[in-house]
């Protein structure tokens, strides 16, 4: 990202953020910025806590120590009505969409507008068209969520979330069981409207690849802690051996391939006995 | 002696597991109330659930009542007619239905179809995200989802059971009236002069009031606090039918006692 966009102040910051599910820690100490403009990933393998990050910064989780901040203020620390009011300001993706069944594709994207604003309703269709246009399915305005494919519901899912030009969109998990054809147009998507909207975003992902090509900045979450971050430049050339694992898709290396258990020896040597 | 010592560790944890739940549905009841403004300040979200509770029940009601009322007739003339009284069978099926079957019955289907269906629908929003994704658009879904169906559902209780009651009653005077030739005068002067209005079907009305205001909090509860997996939203159909069914007919006789007293 240009060096201006590194000199102003972040719009999402995490400062050695801790949180747990009970006795279990999930996150040890996360410090984390997101810049304006910016498309920031953040990857691991599976349940390392990035969606449990992305729910700190969504203010759905409260941090069990440090801080979340968003626009400076702190999320864990805002009034119920406050919180609403900033989440007027961002849009989230959820991994399958999570459209209400019950709506049309239309209706599901002209929710926010018609719950947030008073605006004409033929407004409102015009405005919910041009952000179907904007994820190519202008086309399908009338059918229901259970006619789209996964790769469709994906791309309504984030005319919806973007119904209210967001200064800033969480993405969880947005390449989740798509085809290679609907997973480079939700890549590109979620470029493309980043910037035609000025907004920032966040995405968790573990799709190396795709992540790659669309993102400024990656993080790299292991065991509750950032283990690696840089552009992707930088991720590419690294010589991490985390980074070169999960880049590699090596099965075994600093992430192990078995589960923690006693040697396999000791129980060919009690069975022999 | 282990045994013992781990029934009695159930039965506690069971206690202290039903207590929680009661408590915690006391909060959810108070924040459905604080966030009901605007089912009433946008009217049509609560009469789609209106529709959706009450216009989709009518059928098994008034089946239901229908056959209730016939089977009512029948034994009330088989009993009467022995004590050659036959005459007051529309007094019977009329108090049996205003008083008791009614309110009751009417309430116990109302909980199998549409209680079942909202703890469905509000469990599977949640199992998929729904909720989730609502309350990250600023919007309440207590407020959006949970207090229109809530409402919907104590509306539409009083009016499914007084046309339980209506029809069981056309259905009483079709087997003893048109079929097995009961005077229809004596028929409905007896029960005009017998059912009192404040008495025997005001009372009847609150019952049915009570019972819709509990089953729809039952259903929504359950739907709201499941599991967010198949088997969770299975789980708490089962448990809304089962203690809906439980609460009818405990808080039946808890209201009986104190109005029927004679």
């Amino acid at each position: 990202m240009s060096t201006s966009a590194e000199q102003t102040s972040p719009l999402v910051s995490l400062r050695d953020v801790r949180f747990a599910y009970g006795e279990r820690e999930v996150l040890r100490g996360i410090d984390l910025s997101v810049h304006r403009g910016q498309v920031v990933a953040i990857m691991g393998g599976s349940g390392c806590g990035k969606t449990t990050l992305l729910r700190l910064i969504g203010g759905q989780l409260r941090a069990t120590a440090g801080t979340v901040e968003v626009e400076g203020r702190n999320v864990a620390r805002l009034s119920g009505k406050a919180l609403y009011a900033l989440r007027r300001r961002m849009g989230m993706l959820f991994q399958f969409g999570a459209l209400f069944t019950d709506m049309s594709v239309h209706d599901n994207v002209a929710f926010p507008l018609r719950e947030h604003t008073d605006l004409p309703a033929d407004m409102i269709h015009d405005l919910v068209l041009m952000k179907l246009q904007a994820v190519g399915l202008r086309g399908a305005a009338k059918l229901h969520p259970n006619e789209l494919s996964g790769g469709m519901a994906r791309r309504v899912a984030l005319a919806r979330a973007v119904a209210l030009d967001p200064m800033l969109i969480l993405y969880d998990e947005p390449f989740a069981g798509l085809d290679p054809i609907s997973l480079g147009i939700i890549g590109q998507l979620i470029r493309r409207l980043n910037d035609a909207l000025g907004a920032s975003s966040v995405m968790v992902t573990h799709d190396v690849h795709e992540s790659l090509a669309i993102v400024d900045y990656i993080y790299f979450v292991s065991d509750g802690r950032i283990v690696a971050q840089g552009t992707p430049a930088e991720i590419r050339a690294s010589s991490d051996p985390f980074v070169h694992q999960f880049v590699n898709a090596e099965a075994d290396g600093p992430v192990p391939f078995h589960y923690p258990a006693p040697p396999i020896d000791s129980l060919l040597n009690a069975e022999g006995a | 002696m282990n045994a013992i010592a781990s029934a009695l560790r159930r039965i506690g944890a069971l206690t202290i597991d039903g207590i929680w739940r009661l408590g915690f549905a006391t909060r959810f009841l108070l924040a459905v109330l604080m966030n009901s403004g605007q089912s009433l300040r946008r009217i049509h979200l609560t009469i789609r659930e209106l529709y959706f509770s009450g216009v989709l029940s009518l059928l098994i009601i008034v089946v239901s009542g229908l056959f209730v009322g016939l089977v009512l007739g029948l034994q009330g003339y088989d009993i009467l007619q022995r004590y050659g009284s036959a005459d007051a069978v529309g007094v019977m099926v009329a108090l049996s239905l205003l008083r008791e079957l009614g309110p009751v019955i009417a309430a116990l289907l109302f909980a199998s179809r549409a209680g079942s269906a909202i703890t469905a629908e509000i469990g599977l929003m949640k199992a998929t995200e729904q909720l989730k994704a609502m309350d990250m658009m600023a919007v309440n879904p207590i407020a959006r989802v949970v207090a229109p169906r809530f409402w919907g559902g104590v509306l539409s209780m009083p009016l499914l059971a007084a046309l339980f009651s209506a029809m069981g009653i056309f259905g009483g005077w079709l087997i003893t009236v048109a079929v097995i030739g009961v005077d229809d005068g004596a028929f409905w002067s007896q029960m005009q002069a017998a059912v009192e209005f404040e008495y025997d079907v005001m009372n009847g009305v609150i019952k049915s009031a009570v019972f819709g205001t509990v089953v729809s909090l039952i259903a929504v509860f359950e739907g709201y606090d499941c599991q967010p997996t198949a088997e969770g939203v299975s789980r708490a159909i089962t448990r809304t039918v089962v203690t809906s069914a439980l609460a009818i007919l405990a808080l039946d006789f808890v209201l009986t006692s104190f109005m029927f007293r004679g």
